[in-house]
């Protein structure tokens, strides 16, 4: 293996992405809301057909920004039909995703005959080519996606340390949250926000997949492992952390020994966030495989 | 855009003379039909995503059969061997979700999640893995397939799974009906409750991959959510809700296609998403069943009705106050007010609509309120009706004198006359309006 500058900083930025997605992908999964970053995923594409089609470039704050509010906009749509319609919040999701998509496919054909626009490449970055794009922080050059994504971080956190005590309580019991005087709704549109914002960012840094992978995979991980939000979160860092890094190691490992010459970092990030995923589920202390059988045996053994 | 289609070239899509319109327009409502049924299902299981993560979860099926056919056969990019393998993926997918939501508490939509994002994932990297392989460009787009281009294969084969899905939900619609509405007592009945699941999940996977490979991702997608989801609007009922769903999955595909026909440079998979979010909007809007604007304008009514009747009970209550029995004369304003402690406001409203029902008299002075004959007579009914259903939940349902205030108020407003009749005669009671039984 070949290890280089360049590897250290695609680790140090999928760590960052992936921490900065499992934050809020920890209240996602409480909220019956997994999905949302998929949905977010295809939904921002008429934001950016708007912001291109507006500004005539492809400037990325704008792109950015178009983005963003359609990832709010996805959220606030699916609340809507949800609410006042009475309709099952995944299929809500469904039609507003792939309404907002096809919109955005219109768009783009309107788009494209002025410039390329390619839906495939405004957005989706690959982190492979992140450290090639570097900022100046004092005197440090650093990759721009690693910035990013620890800028989102560090907003998230701060936003979950702040308000951490009503995130917990609109989480687990909405009703009781909104008689003590917490605005629920307020609560819901700041965690999509942070959700957007977060899969925004991410997606134009480092590509769609670690973000859809990183929100849901390693919350679900910690909540086999435990049942407290705090050891959640923790957990869930540690274990989207944990993911990159394996990831980006078996990217460079795993393709020599079944005969191939390389693989997408991206794609092997998510995959291993998976594999930590089955290894919790089998040997998880209290809601495991094994400990479920054995538990169940015991059970058996105490009747007898 | 090209200018408005000719009345000729109308003529032609809609008469669907030539071929490649033919074949595209009555794939896409063939298609429709058969995921609007199927989705149907999804909804009331409350996984209507399952058509996005089955698009997902193909990707590692697609580069593996890829690799194995090229090493083995020669000829990895046959139709067949990449559709079996998106197939066996899907399904692969669709176990370990199962799996999933049947061995830890997790719920549906984290499985779905998980499925999705590492299925996705895995098959990316397994996909860039394969590139080195020979003749392995545009692999993902050869299987994302175009509307547009579609082939006399594709209409075959999407013929075949929507029939397919017919006759599957004509022979399994009460087993599948059960299954979505009461998995336990399926279960308990002693039905095999795992593979009505799997056959379900097994039909979505074949409407999932077909489509997925005919007219791309995000149509199949919307064609298991959208037409179900509208269809939901209009009915209580699954055989009607079934139909219907079918029916607006296959005018979707037909509408959309077509318009997508005679606008050239438009998408037609966009349109039809379109043309089905379309319809969802106004079943939302207007559905008989569950729409919101129907279900406003009966909150509205009944909102109307009972504050009509909580004014004429107050007045009728306060009369009663004064002399028994009572004797219709002049309320203050006030004391209405004070009665059921409504604001100004919702008094003045309240009594303007008594005063367009023919129920009060004028009266010079605003600060008191008359009611006329007929209001008088309405509110003794009303009194009398509430009373008696206090009676009746005090004697026959054991509720405390302190409590049935309340649920009387909820009740009383759809009390028929043939109940009342059943009270009357059940109570054996001579009293013209009975006492309250509580202090008001």
């Amino acid at each position: 293996m070949n290890w280089t500058s360049i590897d250290t900083w695609i680790v140090v930025t999928g760590v960052l992405c992936a921490m900065a997605c499992a934050l809020p992908g920890c209240f996602l999964v409480l909220r019956k809301m997994s999905m949302m970053g998929d949905a977010i995923s295809h939904a921002v594409l008429p934001g950016l057909a708007i912001a291109f089609l507006v500004g005539g470039s492809r400037a990325s704050l704008p792109m950015f920004l178009g983005a963003a509010v359609t990832g709010v906009l996805t959220a606030v749509f699916t609340q809507w039909i949800g609410r006042f319609a009475n309709v099952d919040r995944g299929a809500a999701m469904g039609v507003v995703f792939t309404t907002l998509f096809a919109v955005g496919l219109v768009l783009i054909v309107q788009a494209a005959d002025h410039v390329d626009l390619d839906p495939g490449c405004v957005l989706y970055g690959a982190i492979e080519f992140t450290p090639l794009d570097t900022v100046r922080i004092g005197t440090f050059e650093i990759p721009r996606a690693a910035a990013v994504n620890g800028t989102v971080l560090l907003l998230n956190a701060g936003i979950i340390v702040l308000l951490y005590k009503e995130l917990k309580l609109s989480a687990f019991d909405p009703a009781l949250a909104e008689t003590l005087g917490f605005s629920s709704a307020f609560l819901h549109y700041l965690l999509m926000t942070m959700v957007a914002v977060t899969t925004v960012a991410a997606f134009e840094s480092v590509g769609s997949i670690i973000v859809i992978a990183m929100l849901i995979v390693p919350a679900a991980t910690a909540q086999l492992l435990t049942r407290r939000l705090l050891p959640m979160l923790l957990l869930g860092v540690l274990l989207a952390a944990t993911s990159a890094v394996l990831g980006h190691l078996s990217a460079l490992l795993l393709p020599p020994l079944v005969g191939f010459e390389s693989t997408t970092t991206s794609g092997m990030m998510a995959f291993a966030a998976g594999v930590l995923f089955i290894i919790a589920w089998i040997f998880a202390p209290r809601d495991g495989l094994l400990m479920r059988r054995f538990g169940r045996l015991q059970a058996r053994e105490l009747e007898i | 855009m090209s200018g408005l289609p000719s009345i000729h070239e109308f003529r032609e899509v809609l008469l669907l003379d030539s071929y490649n319109t033919r074949l595209v327009v009555l794939a896409t409502t063939l298609l429709g039909i058969g995921a609007g049924l199927v989705g149907a299902f999804l909804l009331l299981r409350k996984r209507s995503l399952m058509g996005d993560v089955l698009s997902h979860a193909t990707l590692p099926g697609i580069g593996i059969a890829f690799a194995l056919g090229t090493t083995m056969a020669g000829g990895g990019k046959s139709l067949g061997i990449l559709l079996t393998g998106a197939t066996i993926s899907g399904l692969a997918g669709v176990a370990v979700m199962l799996a999933i939501i049947r061995t830890t508490r997790l719920r549906d939509d984290v499985a779905m999640g998980f499925v999705l994002s590492v299925f996705f994932g895995a098959g990316t990297a397994i996909l860039r893995m394969v590139q080195s392989l020979p003749n392995a460009a545009g692999l993902e787009s050869f299987i994302y397939g175009k509307t547009a281009s579609m082939v006399a294969g594709d209409f075959t084969v999407i013929a075949v799974v929507s029939t397919l899905c017919a006759i599957a939900v004509i022979f399994l619609l009460k087993e599948l009906t059960l299954l979505c509405f009461d998995q336990a007592f399926a279960a308990s009945e002693g039905w095999p409750v795992l593979l009505l699941d799997g056959i379900l999940l097994a039909l979505v996977t074949a409407v999932t991959v077909v489509g997925l490979q005919a007219v791309g991702l995000i149509l199949v997608i919307a064609f298991l959510i959208i037409p179900a989801a509208a269809a939901r609007f209009w009915t209580e009922r699954l055989p009607v809700m079934l139909i219907l769903s079918g029916v607006i999955g296959g005018i979707s595909g037909w509408l959309g296609s077509s318009v997508s026909a005679l606008l050239a440079d438009l998408p037609a998979g966009a349109l039809i998403v379109l043309t089905a979010a379309s319809i969802f909007i106004v079943s939302m809007l207007f559905g008989t069943a569950r729409g919101v604007v129907p279900k406003f304008i009966d909150h509205r009514r009944l909102q109307r009705r009972m504050g009509r009747q909580h004014l004429l009970r107050a007045a009728y209550e306060i009369l009663e106050s004064k002399s028994r029995p009572p004797v219709n004369g002049p309320i203050l304003r006030e004391s209405l007010m004070e009665h059921r402690s409504w604001t100004p406001h919702q008094l003045s409203r309240l009594l303007a609509q008594a005063r367009g029902e023919d129920h009060l008299e004028p009266t010079p002075d605003r600060s008191i309120v008359h009611l006329s004959e007929s209001g008088f007579g309405e509110a003794a009914r009303i009194t009398r009706n509430h009373r008696l259903w206090e009676l009746y939940l005090i004697r026959h349902a054991d509720i405390a004198p302190s409590h049935v205030d309340r649920d009387a108020d909820m009740v009383e407003h759809i009390l028929g006359s043939e109940m009342v009749r059943a009270l009357e005669a059940e109570l054996a009671t001579r009293v013209q309006v009975p006492l309250s039984p509580h202090r008001i």
